[in-house]
């Protein structure tokens, strides 16, 4: 099983110019609104057509530009999950799913259909229209129309951002589960990284149109290899910094002076990104801080709060880093003595260059 | 009184409508779906005959099917003719009214949210399939509106259908027609009778339509999200 894509297109405002290789394993396509996610998706399924290049499924060529190769959509055997789901609103739940079935015999199209209802848990919805359903439901459907037709590649644009949160964390969950049986290659786009954090262990980030990076999730995690993959992958506090020592760097937005891994350390740094700040323990020693909290704003489930490092805050618009706890350790925090002691851990730094 | 001008014009609207109501659906969906650069002028040419005077459609219908013309040469060598004749009446209705179903078909047709014909395509579905089980029932609504909207207008064609079909009473004299000549004739009494079933037929159907079209919408199933 594998899907290979190099592919070029002009867009406006840029050009797309996209390299990969996906396995059996799920890779996440990420990237912010308008980096040409979706675009490649449909290059790859066959609603749009590239200005040049090669994809490749399983060893079938479905697109070559110098051989003039292009299959139309119908015989590339993609099952692409669209953002709004795109059902037929004219026909009932078996009827959606069956769509694609017209190649098997009756008997065997009734089975099929009735295989993916129970693997999405849709019993009792056969006779539904898709305006009956709600949006977790036709998400389901959506789903199930498109594994019916057993695919040698499932693309999903977007899966979860069309749902509420509480809806979005069960249905990641059974994404999960329902991939785990799925034997072909998985493709997930997206611009939300949690959406799709504990799905893919295979990530290539866009930004503007390249492929900025890929490679697996936590390599990218630990050390995004940009300043524009730093946030793509979700890290908030993000300053300008020059390496003044060996080992040691200075973040000019934060005015700190901070020790990093040695070994990392290289003239090219230009930024320094923290994700996790963590509240300094006695025997913590090393980028260790004094500081104040500015504004706080509250989510249901989390506490954000603005710090001002190492100096007493003059507006609520005077801040440096961005910390989110849960509200437990925010409840036991926000009693302490000011100024707070945080710790921004040498191995948790990212430097990027 | 002679009630033979409902039944003509009401089997003449019928006919062409059948036939504008295929020719029109496939060019829409054929005219929605092309992106070349030629798309404004093959509009414009499909949608001349609704903005000429009728007139010049019958003088071209004539000098197409006339005696002289290629079409007319070709019937004639079959040993038939047509100007003069039902047929002749139906042409010029379904000529007129084409651009009726075609417009508002098309129009239709563009509204359908792209990603579920594409979601056809991928799943495997050929053109035709595209069309007839997808594009066509989510337009539903908008091809009936067509469809009504092309009947009427057949039903209301004067000037082209005179030129082609004359007025011959019993095969091709059609209420407009009717009208025209009772009131030629002074028989103002005969005209308004034509006058008041024409009035009552078109008000019906368009009002049958609109009720039919606002149920529609309120079911929601018809393509509305």
């Amino acid at each position: 099983m594998e899907l290979f894509v190099d592919i070029k297109r002009r867009l406006p405002g840029f050009q797309l110019n996209i390299k990969f290789t996906a396995g059996r394993q799920a890779i996440g396509l990420l990237g912010a609104s308008g980096a040409g996610k979706t675009m490649t998706l449909r290059c790859i399924a066959g609603i749009e057509r590239p200005d040049s290049g090669r994809i490749v499924l399983n060893g079938q060529v479905l697109y070559d530009s110098e051989k003039g190769i292009d299959l139309p959509p119908q015989k590339r055997n993609i099952g692409l999950l669209f953002q709004n789901y795109a059902l037929f609103p004219n026909m009932t739940v078996e009827k959606n799913i069956a769509f694609g079935l017209d190649h098997l015999g009756k008997r065997q199209r009734k089975e099929a259909v009735k295989h993916q209802i129970e693997m999405m848990r849709l019993e009792g919805m056969e006779k539904r229209y898709p305006a009956q359903l709600s949006g977790g439901q036709q998400q389901r459907v959506a789903l199930a129309r498109a594994l019916a037709t057993e695919p040698d590649a499932l693309l999903l644009d977007e899966p979860f951002s069309a749902l509420d949160s509480f809806l979005r964390v069960h249905l990641i969950k059974q994404m999960k589960d329902i991939l785990n049986h799925y034997q072909g290659v998985a493709l997930f786009v997206t611009h939300n990284m949690e959406d799709i954090h504990s799905i893919c262990s295979k990530l290539v980030l866009l930004s503007e149109g390249e492929v900025e990076a890929s490679g697996s999730r936590e390599s990218i995690f630990a050390q995004p290899p940009s300043l524009s993959s730093a946030m793509i992958t979700g890290c908030k506090n993000i300053s300008a910094a020059r390496v003044y020592a060996p080992g040691q760097v200075e973040a000019l937005d934060w005015g700190l002076k901070l020790k990093a891994n040695a070994g990392m350390c290289t003239e090219e740094i230009h930024h320094v990104g923290i994700r996790d700040i963590s509240p300094a323990l006695g025997w913590d020693k090393e980028n260790v801080f004094s500081c104040w909290p500015s504004f706080v704003s509250e989510t249901p489930s989390q506490m954000t709060v603005y710090l001002s490092m190492e100096k007493q805050p003059s507006s609520v618009d005077d801040y440096h880093l961005q910390w989110d706890m849960p509200k437990r350790q925010w409840l036991h925090l926000k009693d302490q003595p000011l100024p707070w002691k945080v710790c921004l851990k040498p191995e948790k730094l990212i430097l990027v260059s | 009184m002679d009630f033979s001008p409902l039944w003509i014009s009401i089997r003449i609207a019928a006919a062409s409508t059948v036939v504008v109501f295929f020719a029109g659906l496939g060019t829409a969906w054929l005219v929605a779906k092309y992106q070349g650069k030629t798309k404004g002028l093959i509009d414009g040419i499909l949608t001349l005959p609704m903005v000429l005077p009728p007139t010049v459609v019958g003088f071209l219908l004539l000098v197409l099917c006339g005696k002289n013309g290629p079409v007319g040469q070709l019937l004639k060598s079959m040993g038939t003719q047509i100007i003069f004749t039902w047929w002749a009446a139906v042409i010029a209705a379904a000529v007129v009214s084409f651009p009726m179903m075609y417009k508002t078909t098309r129009g239709a047709f563009e509204q359908i949210d792209s990603n579920i014909i594409n979601a056809a395509r991928t799943l495997g579905a050929p053109e035709w399939k595209v069309f007839w089980k997808v594009a066509v029932p989510v337009s539903w609504p908008g091809i009936i509106s067509g469809t009504i909207l092309a009947f009427a207008r057949a039903l209301g064609e004067f000037g082209a259908t005179l030129m082609v079909a004359g007025n011959i009473p019993g095969k091709t004299q059609t209420i407009p027609i009717a009208i025209y000549y009772s009131v030629d004739r002074g028989d103002m009494q005969t005209a308004l009778t034509w006058v008041i079933v024409i009035f009552v037929i078109s008000l019906v159907v368009m009002t049958v339509m609109n009720y039919w079209l606002d149920n529609q919408s309120k079911q929601g199933l018809a393509g509305i999200q």
